[in-house]
């Protein structure tokens, strides 16, 4: 077995792109809530996890989940916004359109996560799939499902 | 309105809280600033468990804690106060004995025997490492009391810097001689051990 990183190190890389998918997911105010919830249970599970390569999916994969908790504690749907682009405009992202992101809101939690993951933080397929728990063919699929209703919706 | 990376500082603070609040926070660890340079300092439950000298590379240091200790290394400058306001008080010349306690788990046998025996060499005083061997349970082991000298994870506080050759030369020291002969000198002891 390699040897795991100190967490402070994992902590450190990895936590912009934790709080870019929070925020997509679940908004700033209960991004920060996710954020703790997700580095306390990664750190729980940490010294027992035995492969250390893909330390990213696995964070997403937790905070995904945890987005889905705090959605069901909070009786709401989930409310992807505008928010990831503050993170992902330096790769390109266009400024804000509010009616694109509603559109987004309004897709079924699949889709949606698979959009605000690939466009919103930037992610490739294997780690969508990753953070979704599906594989990547699925979270292709979600992906292409997603664009296609938003396509028909904004038309 | 709260950038981005503040909210993550806020965020990781609040993390590394709440780690250490529920007995998730097996290393924690800090820099502290010395007349030498930058140290690192350690810490787990049972107490400081590494101390890392301005020339050691800290990085490296906390891999090997995260290999050696628990992976749930922290950067947690809250939980070593005691330990930084014990050392910037001993480089004043205001400490003459360390209150802290100290993890012995990085070194096992002879050499955790020898470096227990070098706890107990008082402030201002040196011994020989001949001396060290014999209290450690074994007179002949000259050269091992050396090398548990050298590999002490807790140095300053666990002084080695204390301990000289027979006749008082200087030896050697994990953060150079220089660092050795300024602590003695500190300590005002270096006038009957002149240097080698």
């Amino acid at each position: 077995m390699t040897a795991l990183p100190p967490f402070q190190t994992v902590l450190d890389e990895h936590s912009a792109a934790v709080m870019g998918i929070l925020r997509g997911a679940v908004g700033r105010d209960g991004a920060e809530d996710c954020f703790q919830e997700t580095f306390l249970a990664a750190l729980r599970a940490y010294p027992k996890l035995e492969d250390d390569r893909n330390l990213r999916g696995w964070l997403l994969t937790i905070a995904h989940r945890k987005a889905i908790d705090y959605h069901r504690a909070n009786g709401r749907k989930p409310v992807p916004v505008a928010e990831p682009a503050e993170l992902a405009a330096p790769n390109g992202m266009p400024e804000r359109d509010d009616g694109l992101w509603a559109a987004v809101g309004r897709l079924p939690p699949k889709q949606r996560a698979a959009v605000a993951l690939r466009y919103g933080s930037d992610l490739p397929h294997r780690e969508i799939a990753a953070a979704l728990g599906c594989s990547p063919e699925a979270a292709r699929r979600s992906l292409h499902e997603g664009l296609k209703r938003l396509r028909k919706e904004l038309a | 309105m709260k950038t981005l990376e503040n909210a993550i500082d806020s965020a990781i603070n609040r993390v590394t809280a709440r780690a250490a609040e529920e007995g998730l926070l097996d290393v924690a660890y800090t820099t502290a600033d010395s007349p030498f340079g930058p140290l690192l300092l350690a810490q787990t439950r049972r107490g400081l468990v590494r101390v890392g000298l301005p020339n050691q590379d800290a990085e490296e240091l906390l891999v090997d804690l995260s290999e050696r200790v628990s992976p749930r290394v922290l950067e947690a400058p809250a939980q070593l106060d005691e330990a930084r306001r014990e050392l910037d008080l001993y480089f004043e010349g205001k400490l003459d004995r360390f209150d802290l306690p100290l993890d012995w788990r990085l070194s096992g046998g002879f050499r955790q025997r020898v470096l227990r025996a070098i706890d107990r060499i008082p402030y201002g005083q040196t011994r020989s490492y001949t001396e060290m061997a014999r209290k450690a349970g074994n007179e002949r082991a000259v050269r091992a009391a050396g090398s548990a000298c050298g590999s002490n994870p807790i140095p300053l506080v666990v002084p080695c810097h204390r301990v000289l050759r027979t006749g008082g030369a200087l030896g050697g020291y994990g953060g150079g001689l220089p660092m050795k002969r300024a602590l003695l000198e500190l300590e005002g002891v270096l006038d009957e051990s002149p240097g080698s």
